[in-house]
């Protein structure tokens, strides 16, 4: 029976995997927008912008979320779910705080003049972010009811899945984000 | 793996204490069982349904527009009765008339050949075949319809909005999509059509990834990739072109939104429309065109792959005869897969590209005849010498056959950009898609249909209704394509309302009539079929064994009437690959059976 627990815990859980492929294909529709985005620039009437400061501090804290995810996850490991979801409450914090200061970085931006539809590269610039941000908000919703699972006292769960689950994911916002940022600060 | 935790969403531990009570008795009501139901076998039927639905409308425009194509003078009175203003006098209003075709369009691609074809045959034969219970997510794969049945509503509902539905073409091209001002189809329609293509591709989406993560991590024991069945094959090929490529077709759908709605220019430059000067700048209608083709030719393989696995396991089955190339077959589908992705703009070559561009998408495309001649000649040499049971499923299984090498060789021609030119939006393009992916692919899904019914209802259709239904199909679908061929070489424009008042085709009113009668009649069979399907569903003959065709595959050693969970024990173990047809004197060996101490090396 152990060896046979062995053989099927080495084989990648189905649910895992199918958010790693969903993964994929979240990444080919931002590449078909950032494809876009190139050619698009090379054309004609193209405006460059100026990141607000806002998203570079934005990109802080979305790091600094992935690592209290990755300390949350090792919490649960141990059984410590106090502590656990100590750092899941504080992860989602952070979550939200990223994508308020999306919003603040869009205001900004709004006010500096650069409008959703002056110019193609600024539509450009509020659909990359916004989609991103949307991502980031389904990853928050995520997050909540894993919280809430975390503090129900009906249910006493020790599967790991989920919590791998959402960490791959917000893991992979992340990077999302700072793939973007890098991509918007080069070319433009 | 043994997938009952995910079946039962509970916990591991719990799984492997009880690990040799397998018997599934969840409590059933009538809304789990049919309606919300997680159970893939109920899914598909559910995807199947909708699809024959679906297939029911798209046919109906489809003979609509044919009435105005065929007798382009004449006024039926009907019309007016069941269209309202968009048949007044008995005519159909021209502007109806592009709604038509291209809600025949949208409906056939996306809600039939996609959802109906592979939503039902991925979903019922790739947990049966792979041998697992259910889905890696049972929970999405619910979703994934349900996403389907919004999709279908709010699709449905553009039909009776006032100003019509979506009417630009299938391909929905700005900027006749973008702007409203543009014509009535372009209003309150296109919204609704591209509410319900987003709605779609999550759908499509959703089951995508299950697919692709079922036949990866759910096989059962000893079910090796080598030993899947094609169809098996195929789905995961048609899974992967969809969660590539449908994301892709969402970002254009995201940008076309905005140029509608929120005034900005992704697809609009320097746009005069009805005297106004548009403050649109900087866009280009031909970003879309390369967002849509990225997704719109993978779709075709999306369509035709399902078939094609289906057509191999239908011919070997009733050949009796293993497949042959088997690893051939895997390997086009792989190039056919890859090369998908690298031809989208041979829809473009009359866009003002690049001719040296254009080149290498000529190259790419004509490289596509190779895998597809290696299937084509597969099936005919495991056709050759076979013991031929002419069952309905076969018919339709050699006809996909015959329609794919005609539809296919046109294909060639159209794949050259310099004679593109010529044949490029005329009827000679009709002939081709329609023979080679839609009329073929629709035979696939009916032979499909036919050769798992019994699996499916635990019943079987009635013969001579499908013989019926097969003869006129396939004599009725070479009967109206066919002529198209000559009319697109004449330079008959494909989309126009009325030829009547160009010399050149006036030649072709008569081959215009013709076509039309054929397709009613075509149609009406389609009626035929129906009926059978649904009066076989509560009274068809009664399947009494399990492996009624004799086939090897998993599905056929399940119960006739297999529960949730497919197996009542243990899954079987598989010890072979799904084609030893006619070896060592056996008719079949199912998969199921030890490889014997004496038997020839497989």
């Amino acid at each position: 029976m152990i060896a046979v627990m062995k053989q099927e815990n080495k084989r990648i859980h189905p649910h895992k995997f199918t958010l790693w492929i969903a993964l994929a294909s979240i990444i080919m529709m931002f590449t078909g927008l950032t494809s876009a985005y190139i050619i698009k620039r090379n054309l004609a009437n193209w405006i460059t912008f100026e990141l607000p400061q806002i998203f570079w501090y934005s990109t802080a804290v979305i790091i600094i979320s992935s690592i209290t995810i990755i300390i949350s996850r090792n919490y649960f490991r141990q059984r410590q779910m106090k502590q656990y979801r100590l750092w899941l409450a504080i992860t989602l914090v952070l979550g939200i705080a990223f994508v308020l200061m999306q919003y603040i970085g869009f205001t900004q931006l709004w006010h500096s003049g650069i409008t959703l539809t002056k110019n193609v590269s600024f539509s450009f610039l509020y659909i990359l972010v916004g989609l991103h941000a949307l991502h980031v908000i389904g990853g928050v919703v995520a997050l909540g009811i894993v919280l809430v699972k975390a503090y129900s006292p009906r249910v006493k769960t020790y599967n790991i899945v989920p919590v791998d689950l959402i960490n791959t994911y917000w893991h992979f916002v992340d990077l999302l984000w700072i793939y973007l940022l890098i991509f918007l600060s080069m070319i433009r | 793996m043994n997938n009952d935790e995910v079946i039962h969403e509970t916990p591991l531990v719990v799984h492997d204490l009880g690990h040799e009570a397998h018997t599934h008795h969840h409590k059933e009501t009538f809304i789990t069982k049919y309606v919300f139901s997680q159970d893939h076998k109920m899914i598909s039927k559910q995807f199947l349904i909708t699809g024959i639905i679906w297939a029911v409308i798209g046919g109906l425009f489809s003979v609509i527009f044919r009435l105005q194509l065929g007798y382009p003078d004449q006024t039926f009175p009907f019309l007016e009765d069941i269209l309202g203003h968009w048949g007044k006098g008995g005519k159909i209003d021209p502007e109806f008339y592009y709604a038509l075709v291209t809600m025949h369009g949208t409906i056939l691609v996306f809600f039939v050949l996609t959802a109906g074809l592979s939503g039902t045959f991925s979903n019922f034969l790739i947990p049966l075949q792979a041998g697992a219970r259910d889905m890696a997510s049972p929970f999405l794969n619910m979703l994934s319809y349900w996403f389907f049945f919004l999709s279908s509503v709010i699709m449905f509902s553009s039909l009776f909005v006032q100003t019509g539905p979506a009417s630009g073409g299938w391909t929905i091209y700005p900027p006749l999509s973008a702007l409203g001002e543009a014509s009535d189809g372009a209003k309150m329609g296109m919204d609704l059509w591209l509410a319900s293509i987003a709605m779609f591709i999550i759908s499509v989406l959703l089951g995508g990834l299950n697919y692709i993560s079922t036949i990866l991590n759910m096989r059962t024991k000893g079910m090796s990739m080598t030993r899947m069945p094609l169809t098996i094959w195929a789905f995961f090929f048609t899974a992967v072109l969809g969660v590539l490529s449908f994301p892709v077709l969402l970002s254009a759908v995201v940008l076309l939104l905005f140029d509608r709605h929120l005034g900005t220019s992704f697809y609009l430059s320097d746009i005069v429309i009805n005297g106004k000067i548009l403050p649109n700048q900087g866009g280009s209608p031909i970003l879309f065109q390369h967002l849509f083709w990225f997704l719109g030719h993978p779709e075709v393989y999306i369509i035709a792959l399902p078939a094609m696995g289906i057509t191999s396991e239908v011919i070997s089955v009733n050949s009796r005869k293993p497949i042959f190339g088997y690893m051939a077959m895997v390997g086009s589908f792989f190039a056919i897969a890859s090369l998908s992705f690298m031809v989208w703009a041979h829809h473009m070559f009359v866009t003002g590209m690049n001719p040296f561009l254009g080149s290498f998408f000529v190259l790419l495309t004509l490289l596509i005849a190779v895998p597809s001649a290696i299937k084509v000649f597969n099936w005919l040499t495991t056709l050759w010498k076979g013991n031929i049971r002419f069952t309905p499923a076969m018919l339709f299984a050699i006809g996909f056959v015959s329609l794919f090498i005609s539809g296919g060789l046109t294909g060639i021609w159209l794949g050259n950009s310099s004679l593109d030119i010529h044949l490029h939006d005329t009827y000679f393009v009709i002939a081709h898609f329609h023979l080679v992916m839609g009329v073929a692919s629709m035979f696939g899904m009916f032979a499909g249909i036919y050769h798992w019914y019994p699996k499916m209802y635990g019943r079987y259709m009635n013969n001579t209704l499908a013989y019926i239904h097969f003869w006129v199909t396939i004599a009725g679908a070479y009967c109206i394509f066919w002529p198209m061929h000559y009319e697109g070489l004449a330079g008959m424009p494909r989309r126009y309302y009325d030829f009547s008042n160009w010399e050149s085709f006036k030649m072709f009113g008569g081959l215009n009539e013709f076509i039309s009668v054929v397709a009613m009649i075509v149609f009406s069979v389609q009626l035929l079929f129906i009926f059978n399907f649904f009066y076989s569903i509560f009274k068809g003959r009664k399947v009494t064994t399990t492996n009624p065709w004799g086939a090897n595959t998993l599905e056929w050693t399940t119960p006739i009437r297999p529960g949730h969970g497919n197996w009542p024990g243990e899954i079987p173990e598989v010890h072979r690959w799904a084609y030893d047809y006619g070896k060592d004197g056996r008719d079949f060996i199912p998969q199921t059976e030890p490889v014997g101490a004496d038997e020839q090396r497989h």
